[in-house]
C-alpha cells in the first residue's frame, strides 16, 4: 500500500488515439492503404450488385403460393411453388404414398437410437454406438423393403429422393469402414504379398473416377457373378460405392496408424500380445482417434458423391430434380430444383464439416 | 530346450498366411473370369479388341481431330480422350488462378475480402460438383441468346454453339514462334546478367521494364501481322448452320467453369495452409532487412510455401481430371461419355471398354503421382 506513494504518476495523459468505434475499425480493416481501399471498393461494388439481385430472386419476386405454373410465370423470381408441389418426390422418390410413414419412422428411429450417446451418465457409449451403427442400416432396410410383419414389399426401384441418397451414403460409409481398416493394416504389414495386394487394391480404386466404378457396377458386375445370383441395380451401385469408399478410408486410417510411435508396438510386443490383441487393443484405438476429423471429411465427400447415382439411372435427390422438371405441367424450373437440392446438401455438409472442425479442436486440446 | 510347435513358428506363420492370401486371391480371380466367360458366351457377347477397327457410325459434337460417322471406334476413343484432356486443362488453368487468388485473399488484412472469400469457399465446396455442373449448364442455356448473335466481329454465340473463324497456319507463323523463343531466351540472359551486375557492382537494371516492353511489343507486332501468320476463314451463316468456321459447344465452358470453381476451393485451402506454414521468423527477418511487402511475398514466402502447396494442388488436378468424367451428365463428349457410354451401348463389350477407360485414368494418376514423388524428393528441406 505504502509503496504506491513512491511511484511517480505520469504528468500527462498519453496522446489520444481513436481506437474504437466504427470509423477507426473501417480505417484499420478496410482502408488501411491505397490498394486495400481499392480492393474494398471493388468488393463493395460486387456485394451491391449481387445481393439485391439474389434477395429479389430468392424472396421478394419469388412465388410462394398459387395453384399451378401460371402463378409462377407472372413473377420474375424463383418459383418455390414447384418445390412445394414436388416436395414429397424430392424426399421420398417414388415410394408409395401410403408407406411414407416407414421412411419417417426410420428417421425418427435414428435419433431415438443415438439419443443415449448425448447423456453423460450413459456408460456403454462405445458398445451402444457401434451396435447402433451396424444394426441401424439392417433395421432400415427391413423397414423400407418390407416383406415381414405384414409390411408391403416396396421394390428398390421405387426408392428415391433424399431417402435414397442418405441410405446409400450411410451404407457406403459403414460397410466401407471394416474393409478400409483391414486394407490399411494390410498396407502397413510386413508380409510382402499382403502388402502389395492391398496397395494394388487401394491405388486402383483411388485412381479411377467414381463414375467408371458405377458403370462397372451396373454393366460389368453382373457378368462376374455366377449364374442365378442376381443383385438389383441399387445393390450393385452400393457395392461399387462401398469399395470405392473403402480405398479412401484405408488411406485415412493408414495415416493414423503411421502416426503411432514405434514404442507402442514395441511395448505391445514385449508384453507378449499377439497381432490381433496388439492391433485391436493398442494400435487401432489410438490411430482411429487421431483420424476422426479426416473420417468425417471422407464421409462428407462420399455424401456429395452419391449424386452420381443419377448417371446410372437411380433416382437420388438430384435425379428427382431432373425427373420432375420434365413434368409437362412444371417445365423449366430446373434452377429452383438445383438450388433447393444444393441447399439441402449444403446444410448437411456444412454442419458435418463444422462438427469435424470442433472435434479436431477438442481432440488436439486433450492431447496437450 | 522348449520345443516350439511348428504352427507357432513365426516363420511358418508368415509363409502360411501369405500363401493362404495368394491362393484365395487367385481363386477369386479364377472364379470371376470363369463366370465372365460363361456369362458372355450365354449372352452372345464378343470378346477381344477387334471392335476398335470397325466403323462407329455415330457423330460427335466436338472433336479436336478429324472425325465422322465412318471413323473407327478406336478413333472415337482418341476423340473422347482429347476432349477430356481439353476440358481438364481449361478447368485446371481456371482452378489454379482462382485458387491462388482466393487462398491469398483469405489471409488479406482486408476484412471484407476475407469474408467474401470465406463465403465463396464454404458455398462451393459444400455443394456436390455434379449439381454445380448441371446448374452452370442450365444457366448457360437460359442466358445465351437463342439464335446466333455476333458479339465480336466474326464471332457468333448462341445456345447451341460459339462459332469462331477457322484458322489455318501459314509458314510465317513458325518464324514468329522462333522469334518468340529467342525473345524469351534474351530476357533470361539479360536477367542473369543483371543479377550478376547487381552482386558485383550493386547497380540494379530495369529488368522488369525491359522484359515487359519486349513482350508487349512482340504481341503488338504479332497481332498486326496476324493475317500473315494465319489464314482466317470467317464463319458464313448458312441456311441452318454455319457453312464455315469452328463451333465450340457451350458444355465445354459450363463444365470447365464448374470444375474450376469447385476445385479452386480446395486449391485455395492448400495455398492458405502453405503460406501459413512458412515460419513467422522468415517474414520478420525479411522485414528487418527492409524488403518491400511485395518482394517478401515473391522471394521469401511463396517459394517456401510452394513446398507445402504443390502436393495437395497436384492431387486436386488429378481429382479435377477424374471429375471431368461427369461430362456425361450434360452430354459433353468426353472419354466416358463417347466411349464408355455410346460405344459401349453399341458394341456391348462392357469388360474391354471399361478396362480401357479405367486404364486411361489409372495411367494419368500413376503418371502424376510419379512426378509428385520426384518433386517431393527434390523439395525436401536439406538440413545441415
Amino acid at each position: 500500500m505504502a509503496m504506491e506513494k513512491f511511484i511517480k504518476k505520469p504528468d500527462r495523459k498519453p496522446p489520444k488515439l481513436i481506437q474504437s468505434g466504427p470509423i477507426s475499425w473501417l480505417l484499420k480493416n478496410m482502408f488501411s492503404s491505397v490498394t486495400n481501399s481499392l480492393i474494398s471498393l471493388i468488393a463493395i461494388l460486387l456485394v451491391i450488385q449481387s445481393v439485391p439481385f439474389l434477395v429479389s430472386w430468392f424472396l421478394v419476386d419469388a412465388t410462394w403460393q398459387g395453384e399451378n405454373r401460371a402463378a409462377c410465370v407472372e413473377n420474375s423470381g424463383a418459383c418455390w411453388l414447384y418445390i412445394r408441389e414436388k416436395f414429397n418426390l424430392f424426399i421420398y422418390g417414388f415410394f408409395p404414398k401410403a408407406e411414407y410413414w416407414r421412411v419417417n419412422a426410420a428417421a425418427i428411429l435414428f435419433f431415438v437410437l443415438i439419443a443415449p450417446l448425448f447423456f453423460k451418465k450413459f456408460n456403454f457409449k462405445l458398445k451402444w454406438g457401434l451396435s447402433v451403427m451396424v444394426l441401424y442400416p439392417v433395421l432400415t432396410f427391413i423397414l423400407f423393403y418390407g416383406g415381414v410383419a405384414g409390411l408391403e414389399v416396396v421394390e428398390t426401384n421405387k426408392w428415391g429422393g433424399l431417402m435414397l441418397t442418405v441410405f446409400v451414403a450411410y451404407i457406403g460409409i459403414i460397410a466401407a469402414f471394416p474393409i478400409g481398416v483391414i486394407l490399411a493394416l494390410g498396407r502397413n504389414s510386413d508380409l510382402p504379398i499382403a502388402k502389395y495386394l492391398c496397395i494394388g487394391f487401394i491405388e486402383f480404386w483411388r485412381g479411377v473416377p467414381l463414375i467408371t466404378i458405377l458403370f462397372m457396377a451396373s454393366v460389368v458386375l453382373p457378368l462376374f457373378l455366377p449364374e442365378g445370383v442376381d443383385l438389383d441395380k441399387l445393390m450393385r451401385a452400393t457395392v461399387g460405392i462401398t469399395l470405392f469408399q473403402s480405398a479412401y478410408l484405408a488411406e485415412v486410417v493408414r495415416g493414423g496408424i503411421q502416426a503411432i510411435p514405434k514404442g507402442q508396438y514395441e511395448a505391445a510386443d514385449s508384453l507378449g500380445l499377439n497381432y490381433y490383441h496388439k492391433v485391436s487393443n493398442i494400435i487401432l484405438p489410438q490411430a482411429l482417434r487421431i483420424v476422426i476429423p479426416s473420417l468425417v471429411g471422407t464421409s462428407i465427400s462420399l455424401f456429395k458423391d452419391t449424386t452420381l447415382l443419377l448417371i446410372i439411372g437411380l433416382f437420388d435427390v438430384l435425379a428427382m430434380v431432373v425427373a420432375t422438371s420434365a413434368d409437362i405441367l412444371w417445365l423449366g424450373f430446373e434452377p429452383e430444383g438445383y438450388v433447393f437440392v444444393g441447399i439441402i446438401f449444403w446444410i448437411f455438409c456444412y454442419t458435418l464439416s463444422r462438427y469435424s472442425f470442433k472435434l479436431e479442436e477438442k481432440l488436439s486440446f486433450k492431447k496437450n | 530346450m522348449v520345443v516350439v510347435k511348428f504352427y507357432n513358428n513365426s516363420k511358418f506363420r508368415r509363409i502360411f498366411f501369405q500363401v493362404f492370401i495368394l491362393v484365395s486371391f487367385i481363386a477369386l480371380i479364377v472364379f470371376i473370369v470363369n463366370n465372365m466367360f460363361a456369362n458372355m458366351e450365354k449372352r452372345g457377347i464378343n470378346t477381344g479388341f477387334r471392335f476398335l477397327t470397325s466403323e462407329s457410325g455415330f457423330g460427335i459434337l466436338q472433336s479436336l481431330i478429324q472425325y465422322d460417322e465412318t471413323s473407327s471406334y478406336g478413333r472415337t476413343f482418341f476423340v473422347g480422350l482429347l476432349n477430356t484432356i481439353l476440358v481438364s486443362f481449361l478447368g485446371i488453368v481456371l482452378a489454379t488462378f482462382l485458387g491462388f487468388f482466393i487462398g491469398i485473399s483469405r489471409l488479406s488484412s482486408n476484412w471484407l475480402l476475407r469474408k467474401l472469400t470465406t463465403v465463396y469457399i464454404e458455398t462451393f465446396r459444400n455443394i456436390p460438383i455434379l449439381l454445380q455442373i448441371l446448374l452452370w449448364n442450365t444457366l448457360f442455356r437460359r442466358l445465351l441468346p437463342p439464335s446466333d448473335l455476333e458479339i465480336l466481329p466474326n464471332i457468333y454465340i448462341s445456345r447451341e454453339q460459339l462459332t469462331i473463324p477457322e484458322i489455318t497456319i501459314n509458314p510465317f507463323f513458325y518464324v514468329m514462334l522462333v522469334v518468340f523463343f529467342l525473345l524469351i531466351g534474351f530476357i533470361f540472359f539479360y536477367k542473369k546478367r543483371a543479377e550478376k551486375k547487381l552482386f558485383i557492382t550493386g547497380e540494379g537494371s530495369p529488368v522488369f521494364l525491359v522484359a515487359s516492353v519486349l513482350v508487349v511489343g512482340y504481341f503488338v507486332v504479332f497481332i498486326a501481322l496476324r493475317n500473315v501468320s494465319f489464314n482466317f476463314v470467317d464463319p458464313i451463316p448458312g441456311r441452318f448452320d454455319f457453312e464455315t468456321g469452328i463451333s465450340i459447344i457451350p458444355e465445354l465452358f459450363s463444365l470447365s467453369i464448374a470444375l474450376g470453381v469447385y476445385t479452386a476451393t480446395y486449391i485455395s485451402e492448400a495455398v492458405r495452409s502453405g503460406i501459413e506454414s512458412v515460419d513467422k521468423g522468415q517474414r520478420e527477418a525479411a522485414v528487418a532487412l527492409g524488403l518491400r511487402k511485395s518482394t517478401i511475398m515473391k522471394t521469401i514466402t511463396i517459394p517456401q510455401a510452394m513446398r507445402v502447396i504443390i502436393p495437395p494442388t497436384t492431387n486436386q488436378y488429378l481429382n479435377l481430371t477424374k471429375n471431368s468424367s461427369l461430362a456425361t451428365a450434360i452430354g459433353y463428349p468426353d472419354l466416358v461419355s463417347v466411349f464408355a457410354g455410346t460405344t459401349l451401348n453399341q458394341v456391348g463389350q462392357a469388360v474391354e471398354i471399361m478396362l480401357m477407360t479405367m486404364a486411361v485414368y489409372l495411367l494419368i494418376s500413376l503418371f502424376i503421382s510419379l512426378i509428385l514423388n520426384i518433386y517431393n524428393k527434390k523439395s525436401k528441406i536439406v538440413e545441415r
